[in-house]
């Protein structure tokens, strides 16, 4: 399986991500430069964290119009899949690709911690390697990751099962006290409509192997890589 | 011409900035301040023939890039 490693202006989660699918599932991988305009021969896209074009304006809101969003959305809408970590998840919802806005942390702060994430929905192609309900340890790292979207919007994403991961306590409560940033009812990670969009404001890639902390983000690469294997 | 491009977020979008900028005018004694809200306001120079085009097309900026519509609104002035 070969993974494309979106590569911005200001992108610095780019290696992370590329260390996780090159040595630790041992697939092909690729740094992809923002200008190319194809992803041809590519089983996944990565959209890494950082900050993408100095957050300026919004979070997000320039790189989505570089050249090779043009080909992530193509590479969406025929099935494949895309997966934004943090400043990725923000540039998929400028780009339209996910609903909603991530909005600066209700504390105003820049947070680097390890949070609990509970598992809300383990049957997309991103999370069927977690049990069901399973409670995660993946770090966060973000000033800008208070998910906010309309009501009706929050309604359709919770009835249709598209949260896939929530901030939560140590017994899996999505409590306030449990929610970091202000996220609307706890929202840590949702998917598109039709589940081959990711877009997760916490790590997965920093939480691959037990030596550097938690592997709780690795079953997101082993779902991803089970579903190419089938 | 000049456009003057105001943002601005929308009724009910929680605002923390503007909450922690009224804590402060209220700790300094502006008692009489009952809420901030802080937005953002653009210059643009612009080269155009007619204003009402230029209308159109600075609207289409703010719809496409200067403003997300999820949460803001904007409004346009020319100068």
């Amino acid at each position: 399986m070969k993974f494309a490693i979106i590569v911005f202006p200001g992108s610095n989660c780019d290696h992370d991500a590329y260390h996780v699918a090159k040595h630790v599932l041992g697939q092909e991988a690729d740094y992809v430069w923002h200008k190319e305009v194809s992803l041809k021969g590519f089983d996944c896209v990565i959209l890494p964290g950082g900050f993408s074009y100095g957050d300026y304006l919004r979070t997000g809101a320039i790189a989505r119009f570089s050249p090779v969003m043009s080909a992530v959305v193509d590479f969406a809408g025929k099935g494949g899949l895309v997966l934004g970590i943090c400043n990725g998840f923000q540039i998929l919802t400028e780009a339209g690709l996910l609903p909603g806005v991530l909005m600066r942390n209700k504390g105003l702060k820049f947070i680097c911690s390890q949070v609990k994430l509970k598992v809300e929905n383990n049957s997309t192609p991103f999370t069927n390697q977690y049990k069901p309900a399973e409670i995660t340890d993946i770090p966060i790292a973000h000033a800008d990751g208070s998910y906010f979207a309309e009501k009706d919007t929050i309604k359709l994403l919770e009835d249709t099962g598209r949260i896939v991961f929530r901030y939560c306590d140590a017994n899996g409560q999505a409590s306030d006290s449990a929610n970091p940033n202000g996220s609307i009812n706890n929202i840590a990670a949702i998917v598109n409509e039709k589940g081959n969009v990711m877009g997760t404001m916490p790590h997965p890639e920093r939480a691959c192997e037990a030596d550097l902390g938690s592997a709780g983000g690795l079953s997101v690469f082993k779902s991803i890589l089970r579903g190419f294997l089938k | 011409m000049k456009a003057k491009v105001y943002v601005t977020l929308k009724k009910g979008v929680l605002d923390p900035q503007g909450r922690a900028v009224m804590g402060a005018l209220k700790s300094m004694d502006f008692s009489e301040v009952s809420d901030v809200r802080i937005g953002k306001f653009m210059e643009l120079e612009i080269n155009a023939a007619s204003v009402d085009d230029e209308k159109k097309r600075i609207k289409d900026m703010c719809e496409k890039l200067l403003a997300n519509t999820v949460i803001e609104n904007y409004t346009i002035e020319i100068e």
